[in-house]
């Protein structure tokens, strides 16, 4: 018999200490003797101390559901199901198997599919200075934008990006013009004065001459940025990236718990700093200003924690951390295909930069990257959660992300043919032409918009 | 089910047992009801069926506490869960994703369940609970009901054997309380499932229990027996059970259609007697009373609350000079407010007048608490005119706003910055640039024995409002707004609230409170107005209002209908 107050079978971490304060002192006499005795492993609903969650969840799975479903005997339980089908018990447990899991959520893509979309357009931005394609570019994801996104909390963040770019641009033509450039150019703006600086602030020039061409390469520069900013802004107004998150494998799924509630946090504690500021009026202090932000900073901070902790609780008590009884075989594994796969994608990398290690470096990269995705698919075994209508990659999914892809390859491949076009010179000064298979490539990235356009009615 | 054995739990740096020798066993199938007064440990022994007491709370739990057979002690929080759904008092510390129906997939996620059956759970809670319409809705955007819907929902679908409520309708308006105790009822009697909740109002569950489980007092042995027993002898009771106590009905009637029987001879003995009116002047809706009244209340009693209050309370209510001798202390006309395409409020008017105690009642997201913003000038109004003391609130600066009027807010903690009781005080004299004292005084009188260097956060709910009240009460404003107030409260606290309200509105204070309480409503409020969907659907006296509406009638009207009395205290009063 197993004594109860010793560890609990899953004990690790904070458990051990909790465990230990509760054998404490008055913990009541003989409760070794006293209990009742182990239960036949087999018995579907007898007191289950020393099983593991795992066969539980079967039996779960049995019991009626809320509506006017007659409850049926439950199913033997097999003491350690094969994780890999779950679903074994239950589908004795429903005589039609509905299959509405299969279908996705109406008209919603698969999150990956938005931001490969986006970033293939970032990438293709990169790989032109010209300004007409860089505009059609931003052009493309706007219109893709205003078509496809959803009124969401995370659908207005693409304004919030818009001016993010036009900084980075206004910033760059203010470099230009005060730090001045090396592109040599005739054609002088204007003349600011200029700082003299010492001897060892060579290279460094502080106003002086403002050309054209100098102008013009900044506009070009930061527009490349610009339009890249605005792919990503793309990318996080279509897609919510709590899904994103989910679509992750299940051994780092407890990771992705802990970004989507570091990302809810956020806008918890920019809400308490309104309510807080507003609630400083009540009290006849001006709720605007600089002082009025700091005096509620330390209530903020004080809600913040204690809403932390009550979530930790929730999340406790609600399963969160649960892990399955795996055999020591398989953990071993595990650790040995995870820490291998690691050291062989250093290895691989390290052999790719380095000039010598030319021949082995692409096979050891990629033998360790497979070795290191075997690992995390072998240690998903150990969170015994299932996913509830995941995201699935579709035909219009991949179109999309195809869609997106294609105008990168595009791009680069433009890139390489017809490398004049792509970057048009400043020097000397020439209007930018608009070449013709490029632009048309990517207008091959506006095929979301026929593709996925968001319902007509906002939802409610 | 549930099985305590001798429990007591000591937190860390506590010196006494929070509970102590709990000893109780909760038969499966059963809807058991804890109850006592604030601050008796009941939280303490919710928490300890889940495992959260001691694994995550800390602190020392002797004896043993099993659930469906497993011991706490050795089964953690997570490894109960799906044994065990917790819900909460506050619904937006629960949720851990972000929309609703993620949530509601949430707890079966964890347990592994597969996805058809999943799938399945989901659709039926959301008919089950109402949610359907809300199904992709962000759960940040949602009222406060519909969180506390969601909250239930979200433990409900791993179809635990045990369900732990904490409060669960403490926040809600009656109709969406008595939606969510319907659907505990049917869990219980449909699926056997067995329910432990701690709830104050009483007046809204004592009838869905099979038993209640008692903690009288802090420290005290926790008693079992039939809701009837244990209501006999309990510090806490709906007025239901006080309106059986004073009639001397045995055995106790828990439900109005109980009580109802057994009133026959009640209604005859007080069928040629009037109520008194909670009203002084407004007894009839008609007239404002005639300027704001004497300041000078020392003989009046207050009201029908039936707590006249410490006559040290009064006096320092009495040193208050006259409020400014408007006749109306605000003025609403044609108000609309829109929020995000949302039309929060339509075309509101109003007149608050002097010494008139309004409740604001209806649903949740009704527009309550916007039209109690906007009175205090956080929320401007789209169209139409606010005026407060003869300016737009919105426009006026804060400094002479808070002369004018003052809004406890739903969370009265907002309004507390300081670490003591005693730098509170100061920061609210200087902010309302009282004499140095008046709000210590204020709150000596609200919350005698409350020593200076008190921490607010360590006050319990009905003292951390009190001490907001005070705070607020500084600055005299002639009106006088608060936002749920009775959220969290004990009977007793409520009683005492319930005076302190009385004297102010008798000192012509105008009151205006946005409430789900209907039992509250109908022992201070001269006045109801009732709001739906942004629209004033019924405004006049209290008694009219609330009898005329079976979801907003307190429960002594029910019994004694026809005849229109509202409270225990009217009928106490009517007999002696």
């Amino acid at each position: 018999m197993r004594d109860h107050a010793g560890p609990s079978p899953h004990g690790h971490g904070t458990g051990a200490s909790s465990d230990a304060r509760l054998r404490g002192i008055g913990a009541r006499p003989g409760s070794g003797a006293d209990e009742p005795s182990q239960p036949d492993p087999d018995q579907p609903h007898g007191p289950i101390p020393d099983q593991p969650p795992r066969p539980v969840v079967a039996d779960q799975a049995s019991r009626p559901a809320i509506a006017d479903q007659p409850p049926r005997p439950a199913p033997h339980r097999t003491p350690r199901p094969d994780p890999d089908q779950p679903s074994r018990p239950v589908a004795a447990n429903q005589p039609s198997r509905p299959v509405p899991n299969r279908t996705p959520r109406p008209v919603a893509l698969h999150p990956g599919a938005w931001w490969l979309w986006a970033l293939s357009l970032g990438v293709a931005a990169t790989r032109t200075g010209n300004p007409l394609l860089l505009a059609l570019l931003v052009a493309v994801s706007a219109y893709v934008v205003a078509t496809c996104r959803r009124p969401s909390p995370w659908s207005r963040s693409y304004a919030a990006f818009l001016k993010l770019a036009l900084a980075v641009l206004l910033v760059r033509l203010l470099f230009a013009v005060t730090l001045g450039s090396p592109i040599p150019g005739t054609h002088v703006l204007v003349t600011l004065p200029e700082l003299p600086l010492p001897d060892w602030a060579q290279g460094i020039r502080l106003g002086g001459r403002v050309t054209a061409e100098s102008l013009v390469f900044a506009l070009y520069d930061g527009l490349k940025l610009a339009a890249l900013l605005i792919c990503v802004g793309a990318a996080n107004t279509l897609a919510n990236p709590h899904r994103l998150l989910k679509s992750l494998p299940g051994a780092l799924y407890e990771l992705g718990v802990a970004v989507v509630v570091a990302l809810t946090f956020a806008p918890h504690l920019i809400a308490d700093v309104q309510r807080l500021r507003a609630a400083r009026r009540l009290r006849g202090r001006p709720d605007t200003g600089l002082r009025g932000l700091l005096q509620v900073g330390l209530p903020v901070l004080e809600g913040a924690l204690e809403r932390s902790v009550a979530l930790a609780a929730a999340m406790d008590a609600r399963g969160y951390g649960r892990t399955a009884e795996v055999p020591p075989g398989v953990r071993r594994t595990t650790t040995a295909l995870t820490l291998g796969g690691l050291l062989g994608v250093c290895a691989g990398t390290y052999g790719l930069l380095t000039a010598e290690g030319g021949t082995y470096g692409l096979p050891v990269l990629l033998a360790g990257l497979t070795a290191a995705l075997a690992g995390l698919r072998l240690g998903g075994r150990r969170t015994p959660r299932t996913r509830y209508r995941p995201d699935r990659w579709t035909a219009r999914s991949l179109l999309v992300a195809g869609s997106g892809a294609a105008v990168a390859a595009a791009m680069s491949v433009a890139g390489v043919t017809d490398p004049a076009a792509l970057n048009p010179g400043v020097v000397p000064l020439v209007a930018p032409t608009l070449p013709l298979w490029p632009a048309a490539a990517v207008l091959l990235g506006l095929l979301p918009a026929f593709l996925a356009p968001a319902p007509k009615e906002p939802s409610p | 089910m549930i099985r305590f054995e001798d429990v007591s739990v000591t937190y860390d740096g506590a010196a006494e047992p929070t509970v102590q020798g709990v000893d109780f066993e909760v038969p499966e199938g059963e809807l058991v009801l804890l109850v006592g007064p604030s601050g008796v440990g009941k939280s303490t022994v919710l928490g300890a069926v889940s495992g959260l007491v001691p694994h995550f709370t800390g602190g020392t739990l002797r004896g043993r506490v099993t659930v469906a057979g497993r011991d706490t002690r050795t089964h953690k929080p997570r490894e109960l869960a799906d044994v065990v759904g917790t819900v909460g008092q506050d619904p937006l510390s629960h949720f851990v994703t972000d929309t609703v129906e993620d949530e509601l997939a949430y707890g079966m996620e964890s347990l592994g369940l597969p996805p058809a059956v999943m799938r399945r759970r989901v659709e039926e809670t959301l008919d089950l609970l109402g949610l359907a319409p809300l199904r992709d809705r962000s759960l940040a955007t949602l009222s406060g009901g519909q969180q506390q819907r969601v909250a239930i929902g979200s433990v409900l679908t791993p179809h635990p054997e045990v369900l732990v409520l904490d409060e669960p309708t403490s926040a809600l308006d009656p109709a969406a309380a008595e939606e969510v105790l319907a659907v505990l009822q049917r869990l219980v009697h449909d699926l056997g499932t067995t329910v432990l909740m701690a709830e104050h109002r009483l007046e809204r569950v004592i009838q869905y229990a099979d038993q209640v489980a008692l903690l009288p007092a802090p420290g005290a042995r926790l008693r079992m027996g039939t809701p009837a027993e244990m209501m006999a002898e309990s510090p806490v009771y709906p007025p239901v059970v006080d309106l059986g106590r004073l009639a001397g009905w045995d055995p106790l009637p828990l439900t109005v259609r109980d009580a109802r029987r057994r009133a026959g001879d009640l209604r005859d003995q007080l069928a040629g007697r009037i109520p008194k009116d909670n009203a002084p002047a407004a007894a009839d809706g008609g007239p404002a009373p005639q300027g704001p009244p004497a300041p000078d209340h020392e003989t009046e009693t207050g009201g029908a609350g039936g707590n006249p209050g410490t006559p040290r309370r009064r006096r320092a209510f009495r040193t208050r000079p006259t409020p400014p001798a408007t006749v109306h202390i605000a003025d609403v006309t044609a108000l609309s407010v829109r929020r995000a395409h949302v039309h929060a409020l339509r075309h509101i008017d109003l007149t608050v007048r002097p010494g008139e105690t309004i409740a604001l009642m209806g649903r949740n997201g009704a527009g309550k608490s916007t039209l109690l913003n906007t009175l205090v000038g956080l929320v401007a109004p789209s169209t139409g005119t606010v005026q407060v003391g003869g300016a737009p609130p919105h426009r006026t600066p804060p400094r002479d706003l808070v002369r004018r009027v003052g809004l406890v807010p739903q969370e009265p903690r907002d309004l507390l910055y300081a670490d003591t009781v005693a730098a509170e005080c100061r920061a609210a004299d200087k902010d309302a640039a009282a004499a140095p004292g008046t709000c210590r005084a204020l709150v000596t009188d609200l919350l005698p024995g409350v020593s200076d260097d008190t921490h607010p956060r360590d006050l319990s709910e009905g003292q951390r409002l009190a001490l907001a009240l005070a705070v607020v009460l500084t600055a005299r404003p002639p009106l006088l707004l608060l936002d749920e107030p009775t959220r969290g409260l004990d009977y007793a606290a409520k009683a005492r609230l319930v005076g302190l309200l009385t004297d102010l509105a008798a000192a012509g204070h105008a009151i205006m409170l946005a409430t789900h309480d209907v039992e509250l409503a109908a022992e201070l409020a001269h006045r109801v107005i009732l709001l739906a969907e942004g629209e004033v659907i019924a405004d006049g006296p209290a008694a009219e209002v609330i009898t005329s509406s079976p979801s907003f009638a307190p429960q002594v009207s029910k019994i004694l209908a026809p005849q229109r009395w509202l409270t225990v205290a009217q009928v106490r009063k009517a007999l002696s």
